[in-house]
Formats: structure tokens, sequence, C-alpha cells
């Protein structure tokens, strides 16, 4: 969507030469002769809504999808990704052998047997650690993979390798929201499920292209207006749902801080704060209203180059509903203030007194397959399963009464993925086991961390596919798809849900499997001895007992019998949680906290040299860093090559027309790719998707800078400078240019575009 | 022919519409269908906006299948129930007469095939009871799949929106078994009138984008007088040189609160 596919005019009509039905090669239309054996119920393996879907199983292969109409959530719906999801399991780039460099660095990637892989890669982790220490080893995770898995890297890493360095690729995505969570409600979950959209009467929906990440969601949203409920966008660019929402607000990049703290001045200023509910279930309000006198409508409307009225006016339609949800994403968590744009959203919510009630509350959407869950069982540098604190002495205590360990054997906090990047710079960590991520796409400034992966001494992939960063790798293991094994994730509503196995991976091991064969070898094999990821799950059910993120009654079953489980879930009589802070905040007093955040500028305003503001995002047809969508031919064909949007003010002032190339620079790097001219996009602002790799990829040149608390890189701002490039990229030259000029041309004799009065500059 | 108000219609509404095409992608997945795509999504001017429109087949009614009716071969079947067939393959001669007749220029033609595809509601799938692929998969209810009286249930009507089944191109009267949602003072879609009104694109004043309807000059916090804090960017590391070795501190590399 916001795909216009003219600007691939270069695309190649290739024939699909793969029957992804019969998993097999043949030319023509798909087979349907083939019977169906079995259904299997399972959900789809991209973003955080986890939609129910049926995997058709004949011959032994996965065959195609049905959807699943009894799946509470999405009804039978899916997205183009879920639709297409199954193609991946057969698909002819799967790796089906280890693969490894036998002759060191310089030599090529070949076949070897997973008994040598599996020597290989003890050995070098065991000769690292002795010669630098345990640390110098990390472990690199992964979040769109099960509970399980997660619970298992993390356990693998401090139990098995005794490192503190184990981080995984949510760091990049949703840590943020975890971190405004925990600040201000004490429980990092959304606070309410989806179906709670439906009792709204006002959706405020900000820094969330709802309509391309999480389609599925776009159902509520429409079934919720149906109903007469009010939508507020804002967002730099006009999405799909913001075409027809109630209050557009199309603010610039990085400025979602004072926009809420607008609204919040605006709230008190009208009397629609809930004084009652601030005096009885907050802290904190005086501190936070006195910040807000300081940001009148007036001068925040300068700063988030908006009208003022418009914010007005906003802040009156939340203000006035009498349930109103708000929803965030990455839009505002990836900025190097995340943690506040959060922290602001949730002082609205709180100062309204929304929280609690069917429609009232404050969620954001989290953005991978398995982001709830990841973020919970351990697998991140500061914490222990269950989202219990890896500091504090009795979660220690805790945790290791469960894995059988001493206290002083259990590694203390260690780094979070994006400063394992400068730590492999300095030589601090020497070796990387990488699961579930292709940081080469997806880190920012991504010359830096390609200098960083190619400076270990030993790097290990695990991957159904060769993705980009395990092509730097020195051993690759095939890791299983979702549908070749089973295991519960937890979806963005807190639900937990489970995954079906319908086929055996082509390597033959399942990830589980491998990561314990990793850690017998490493001599912990008594700390490892699982049977099937069931056993995995109950003993992270039992990790978790009594813990913020309980699961403890939880069970295989129930979640089949009730359509998923939300979390907490302390008992098995218990029917777990859908809605949070009924009663209380997730803090010991059950008070909420209120944040006085005072506005901080993006990193990097834009100047002389650099005039626009860069933002990133994706499109619905690729997930993440693209690494499985791009090698489905739907979604390929549908946005097969980055672009950069750009308003047409800017493209007459440049000599740009839709569909020449043009050059993007920022400080870090620069990159060529077509030119999408719309109106649907602010002036002062460019947007490139992020989902593709090597010289495609605009991560080249995004701002690597942090935010302080939870170390999220700056994706969504950077200052950047764009000019008519000479002609196509090095990626592009092998396109057909003969074509290409002469759809140029066609496209300049259409009327519209050649009529159409100039715009004046403002 | 059974009256229309007993039968399971599809309801296209493109302001529900997010251009998303899993429609596009489900319907390759029917057993009919075969990896080919039965529908269409057109995004209507994405200059100025994102908006997106479904088209499928309309299954017309009045006059009845037109695409049937002109077919010299007899290859388009119109089953009891309404649904207009794509070609049988072993009768179609490729004259490609249907996509002539065709109001809403639904017909495919597989070249290598030479026989006409199109829309079969997916037969296999509604024959059974089942929503045809599309409308199952929809994540907008853009396109829903239910008798008039569900379509009313499930709220849109409420909100001002009226389904119109009445097309005229011209003089031509066109009745269809699907409907096209619009505003509730429609009582028909005048393809034709549009058109004009539309005049091609021709016209000076292009319109209005919504999109910046709101949208201001900006000044940085402290022109506009809004209180800032000042927070020291953190790079992840200095990019050139490369920093001087640090060694490990032993206290652990981030405090406790510094990342969690």
């Amino acid at each position: 969507m916001s795909v216009d596919k003219s600007i691939f005019r270069r695309r190649q009509r290739q024939k699909e030469t793969f029957d992804f039905h019969a998993a097999t090669s043949v030319p023509t239309a798909w087979e349907t002769s083939l019977d169906v054996e079995r259904y299997v119920p399972t959900h789809c393996c991209f973003c955080g809504v986890q939609c129910g879907m049926y995997l058709k199983v004949a011959n032994g292969k996965v065959v195609g999808v049905e959807p699943r109409e009894d799946f509470p959530l999405n009804h039978g719906m899916l997205c183009p990704k879920g639709t297409n999801a199954y193609q991946l399991v057969h698909h002819p780039d799967r790796l089906r052998q280890p693969l490894m460099r036998k002759g060191g660095k310089k030599s090529s990637l070949e076949p070897v047997s997973w008994e040598e892989a599996l020597d290989t890669i003890v050995q070098r982790f065991q000769e690292v650690q002795r010669a630098y220490g345990r640390d110098a080893v990390a472990v690199f995770s992964g979040s769109t993979m099960t509970n399980e898995k997660c619970y298992l890297m993390g356990k693998f890493a401090r139990v098995a390798l005794g490192t503190r360095h184990i981080d995984y690729n949510g760091r990049l995505c949703m840590s943020s929201a975890t971190g405004a969570n925990e600040r201000a409600l004490g429980i990092d979950r959304a606070a309410n499920p989806i179906s709670d959209m439906l009792h709204a009467d006002c959706i405020f929906v900000i820094g969330a292209n709802v309509g391309e990440c999480f389609p599925i969601i776009t159902s509520y949203l429409w079934q919720a207006r149906d109903r007469g409920c009010k939508l507020i966008v804002a967002d730099p660019r006009q999405t799909p749902i913001a075409r027809t929402a109630d209050m557009f607000l199309p603010l610039r990049p990085g400025t979602d801080l004072a926009l809420l703290t607008g609204m919040l001045h605006v709230l008190i200023k009208e009397g629609l704060s809930n004084e009652a509910f601030i005096r009885e279930r907050t802290v904190g309000w005086e501190e936070t209203r006195a910040l807000a006198e300081l940001y009148p409508p007036e001068r925040v409307a300068r700063v988030c180059g908006l009208r003022a009225d418009a914010i007005v006016e906003a802040a009156r339609l939340y203000g006035r509903a009498r349930a109103a949800l708000i929803y965030t994403a990455r839009g505002l968590e990836h900025q190097s203030k995340g943690v506040d744009n959060g922290l602001a959203a949730i002082n609205l919510a709180l100062a309204t007194g929304n929280f609690g009630r069917p429609g009232a509350g404050y969620c954001t959407l989290t953005g991978q397959g398995n982001g709830q869950g990841g973020r919970e069982v351990g697998q991140k540098a500061t914490q222990l399963p269950g989202c219990r604190e890896i500091e504090d002495p009795e979660d220690r205590a805790y945790i290791c009464s469960v894995w059988g360990i001493r206290e002083d054997e259990l590694p203390h906090a260690g780094y979070p993925a994006t400063l394992m990047i400068p730590a492999m710079l300095r030589g601090e960590i020497r070796a990387c086991l990488l699961i579930c991520s292709n940081p080469l796409v997806s880190l920012p400034d991504l010359h830096t961390a390609e200098r960083a992966f190619r400076s270990l001494d030993f790097f290990v992939v695990i991957d159904p596919f060769l993705s980009e960063t395990a092509e730097l790798a020195d051993v690759v293991l095939p890791g299983n798809l979702w549908a070749e094994e089973e295991g519960t994730t937890t979806s963005l509503e807190g639900r937990v849900i489970k995954y079906n196995q319908a086929v055996d991976p082509p390597g033959g091991w399942q990830d589980w499997q491998t990561i314990c064969e990793l850690a017998r070898r490493l001599g912990k094999g008594q700390y490892f001895a699982y049977r099937s990821p069931r056993d995995i799950f109950d003993e992270l059910r039992l990790c978790t007992r009594g813990a913020k993120s309980d699961y403890w009654g939880i069970s295989y079953e129930k979640i089949e019998e009730q359509g998923g489980v939300f979390w907490p879930c302390p008992d098995e009589e218990h029917p777990g949680t859908p809605r949070l802070y009924e009663e209380r905040f997730g803090f010991p007093d059950g008070r909420a906290r209120f944040h006085a955040v005072p506005y901080i500028p993006p990193a990097e305003e834009p100047d002389e040299t650099y005039p626009f503001v860069l933002t990133t995002g994706r499109v619905i047809y690729h997930y993440l860093s693209g690494n499985q969508t791009r090698r489905i031919p739907f979604l390929r064909e549908m946005a097969p090559y980055p672009w950069v949007e750009l308003h047409e003010q800017t493209a007459q002032r440049l000599g740009v027309a839709d569909g020449d190339w043009v050059t993007v620079r920022t400080r870090r790097g620069e990159m060529t790719a077509p030119a999408l001219v719309v109106r649907t996009i602010r002036p002062d602002t460019l947007f490139i998707p992020y989902h593709y790799g090597q010289s495609q990829a605009v991560n080249q040149l995004t701002n690597p800078v942090l935010e302080p608390m939870m170390k999220i890189p700056e994706f969504k701002v950077c200052a950047a400078a764009i000019e008519k490039a000479p002609g196509p990229p090095e990626w592009a030259q092998a396109l057909n240019q003969e074509d290409l000029a002469r759809a140029q041309e066609r496209r300049r004799e259409l009327p519209a575009a050649a009529r159409r009065a100039t715009p004046q500059p403002r | 022919m059974p009256e229309t108000v007993t039968i399971k219609q599809m309801f296209l509404d493109p302001s529900r519409c997010i251009g998303c095409r899993s429609c596009v992608a489900a319907c390759r997945e029917c057993d009919t269908h075969r990896g080919e795509s039965m529908i269409y999504i057109d995004y209507i001017e994405r200059a100025n906006t994102v908006a997106s429109s479904p088209t499928v087949c309309m299954h017309c009614e009045d006059p009845l299948a037109p695409c049937a009716q002109v077919c010299p071969a007899q290859a388009i079947l119109v089953s009891p129930d309404g649904v207009v067939h794509q070609a049988d393959e072993t009768r179609c001669i490729y004259c490609r007469n249907c996509g002539y007749a065709c109001p809403f220029g639904v017909p495919k033609f597989d070249i290598q095939g030479h026989y006409m595809r199109k829309c079969n509601l997916c037969y296999d799938r509604t024959s059974q009871g089942k929503g045809p692929m599309c409308a199952t998969v929809c994540p907008t209810q853009a396109i829903f799949y239910g008798t008039y009286e569900e379509w009313l249930a499930a709220g849109r009507g409420q909100q001002g929106a009226k389904p119109v089944n009445v097309f005229y191109f011209g003089r031509q009267r066109v009745r269809t078994r699907n409907y096209v949602v619009l505003t509730e003072d429609d009582e028909a879609l005048d393809l034709l009138a549009l058109l004009d009104k539309a005049s091609l694109g021709l016209g000076q004043e292009a319109p209005a984008a919504t999109a910046s309807r709101n949208a201001a000059d900006w000044v940085d916090a402290r022109t506009a007088g809004l209180p800032e804090r000042a927070a020291p960017a953190q790079p992840w590391t200095p990019r050139e040189p490369a920093p001087a070795p640090v060694p490990a501190s032993p206290a652990g590399p981030a405090g406790r609160d510094a990342a969690r």
C-alpha cells in the first residue's frame, strides 16, 4: 500500500518457476488435485497480531493456507503477508545443511555435516572464552520465535555459555514502550485487548501505521467507527487509516512529545481532566500539570508544524470521549526520546482517567511476531524470565533455584543489543551467536554495524535462510520455521497462543534441539534435558510463577480450549486477564505514575547542508528485515525495491519527476532509489521503507543515537539532503533501461501530471 | 432467478479499503483460481491520496451477464443462483468478446491457455456455504460477503452509507448482484457522469490534498518559546577514527536503570 507499483517499472516479468502449492518446480497453473491430509491450526508467523490460520498439508508438505474463522481475534482475516506465509516452508532458498568457512574468514561458505559444524562452534567458543573471558561471547537473539525458544536462548547464554551479554532485536523495536510501561504503569503489556476498540468513543493513533503494519486491526478501527467512534491520527504521512480519519495531524517527525504535552495543556485548560481518578489512582500529577502549563497549543503547533486549532480540536475530541484509547507504535518509539514519548501518551490517558474500563486505555502495538513474549521470558540484557530483574536478589535466587545453579554462577546484566556493536569494535566481544535476527538490515548506521560483525573472531548464525547477516558468518546452521515446531507465542494483546507443527524442518533439526545439543557439548547438558518444547514451556511457567508476567496457570490444552490465554494467569482455574489495571496499577501502592517530561528536540535537526527530515518505516508487503518476505514472489513483486517518498513541492524544486532516480544523503551515508512524488507526505519530510539490504538499505543513512534508558536508536528522524541522481545506482544496472525510459515517457504524457497547476511554495 | 435480497452478495466499500491487496493474494489460493488472481486493487490517484479501490466481477443480473450473452461459443455459464462463471476452457475460443462486453473490465485472458478467466465467486467455497476467499481475508471489510440484512447489522449503514447495485453507463442501465457502498443520497452510480466531472484529470485545479489540511510551517522549540531539555546525543560509537580499546568494566557495562 502506499505502493504505487508503477514506480517499479523495471521489475522483470518472470514466471514463477516454483509451485508453492505442490512444493515442486512446475511451469503452469498451480496443482489443485492434491488431497489435503490435514488442516493444522496455527498462527501467522509475522507481526504481533498473530492471526489464526490453518496450514494445509498434503503429501507431507505445506501446500496452502485456509482462513481460520474460529480464532477470536481475526475471524479468518489475513493480510497479504499471512496469506503467503506458507510459501516459505518449502522455499527453494531454505538452508538444508550447515554451512561453514573451512579456510578462515577469506574462504567461502560450504556445506558441512552437523557434527563438524557443532564441534567447531563449541571448540571456537571455548577458545575465545578461555583467552578473553566468558563475556567475550555474546548472544544476539530475536523475537520472531516461540516463547520456548526465546526462553531457551536466555538460559543458554547465562547457563551454558555463562556470558552476561545476551540481548535481542526487540531492543530495536519495542524497548521504548517497555520503558514507558514499566515506569508509568508497572506492567509491560498493552492495557487492553484489541476488541476493546469496539467500546471506545475516541481512538487516538499516534506514530502507528496501523493499516500497513497491523492490517487486521484496521478491521476493529473501522468497526469502532461504524459505531460512531472518532479517530485521530498523527503521522507525518497520510497513512491508509489517516485518509478518512476524523482528525489528521501531519506532525513533523520527532515532535510527538510536544504534541502530546500540548494536548494535555488543552485538556487541563478546558477542565477535561478526571480529578477523581487522578486523586485516587495516580501520583505525580502536580509536576506534570505545572509542566503542561508551559506548552500552550499555539507554541506547540509551531514546533510540530501543525495548525494550533487542530491541536485544540484533537484534544477536545479525545478529552470529551467517555472512553478513549491511545495506540502508539514505532513512530514515536524509534526516537532518542522514545520512552518520554510513551510517558507523555500515558500522561494523557491518566489525566483523563482512561484506564481499566472497556474501551479506555493506552496500548502499544508490538511489532514482532512474538514481540510481547520475547520481551518477558528473559533474553534481555537485564531481565530474567517473567519480567524479573537480573539485579534483584530475590529474583536471582528464585531463577537459580529453578535452574539448579548457584547464585554466583548466574551472570549479571550485560550490554543491550545496540551497545554490543561498539563492544565488538573495541574487541570486548569477540564471538557471537545470532539467531532469528538480521541486524545488517535492521541496525542503524549499517556501515559501522558491518565493520563490527566483520571484526568478530567467530560468528555463528542460525537462520532458515541465508540472510544478509548470515553471509558474514563463519558457521551458518539451518534454522526451523514456525510451521516446523510446536510452541507458544504472546500476541500484542498479551494473549498467549500456540503454534502447531505441520512438517519437519528440512535441516532435520529444530532450533531448540540445536541449542540443547550445543549446551550438551559445552558440558552443561544436565540443565538442558528437555524432550520437547512442552518441557521447556513447563519450566518457563515455573520461572514466571508469581512474577509480573505470570504464565503459571497456562497450559497448551488451555490455550487450545480458550483460543489463547491472556497473562497474568496465576493458577489453573484462572481464565486469564484480558484487561489490565481495572483495580490497581502494577506498582506496590497500586497507583500509576505521572512523569513530567519536557520536550527534547530530535538529535539531528535539519540545517543548511541537510535540509530535510528523513524518516523510515514499513510497507505492508514486508516484515522486518525482509529476509523472509522478500523471498515470496507475490510480496516481492509488490514492493521489490526501496523508494523515496517526497512531496510534490520538493520534487518541483529539485526538478524531479515521479520515478526519477534521486540520491538521499545523510552524515552516515547515501543511497539512490526512485522517487515517488506525492502530496501525502509533509513537504519537509522524506520517507524510505527499510526492509531492504546492502546498497538498498536505508539504515546506511539512519542516525545511531540511542535513547538513554532503553538504548533504542533514532530510526525515525535524521537530517538528510536529496538531489537528482545522474543515473540508476549499481543495484539497478541490471534492469532494462529502454523499458524504463519508455515508461517514464508515457507517464509524462499523462494529462494530469503535465497540466496540473504548480502549487506555490509556502 | 431468485430475488437478490435472499442470497448472499458482495459489498465493495472503497472508503474502507487500505489497498493491502490481501484479497489479491488470497484469490490465488482458491482451488478454482490456482495461482492467478481475479480481483484488482487500484490506487485511484496515488499522487494525491492513498485511496484505493477493489474491482471484482459484479455478476450482472440485468441485463444478465453481458459477457455470457456475447459469447459466441457459449463458454460462459450462469448458474441458477446467479453466479457468472469463468469460461469453460474446453469451449472458449479466445475471441475476447466478453472483455469488450463487460461494463467493469473484469475478464482476464490467459495467453498461454487461450481462454478467459474471471471471478466465479469462489464457487467451490460459496456453494458449500463458506465465504469467498477475498471477503474472508479482507482485513477491513472493504469486501463484505453476506445478505443485505447482515450488511446492515454490521453497522456501516448507520453511518450514512448505502449500497448501490445500479449503474449507468450513459443510457445503459446495469443492475448487478454485488453492491458498491456509497453515501445515503445515492440511488445509482452514473459512471459516465462521474467521468465527465472528473474531466479525465484535465481540470486546472487539482483537488486539495487532504493530507496537508492541518499542516503548517515549523520553527525550533527555542524560537517557538517552548521549554526544551537539551539531551546530549548518545551515538553508539564515534564514527571515525575507531576508538581506543576500553577494558570491560567489572561492575557491568550498564547500570541497572541504564538499560532494561
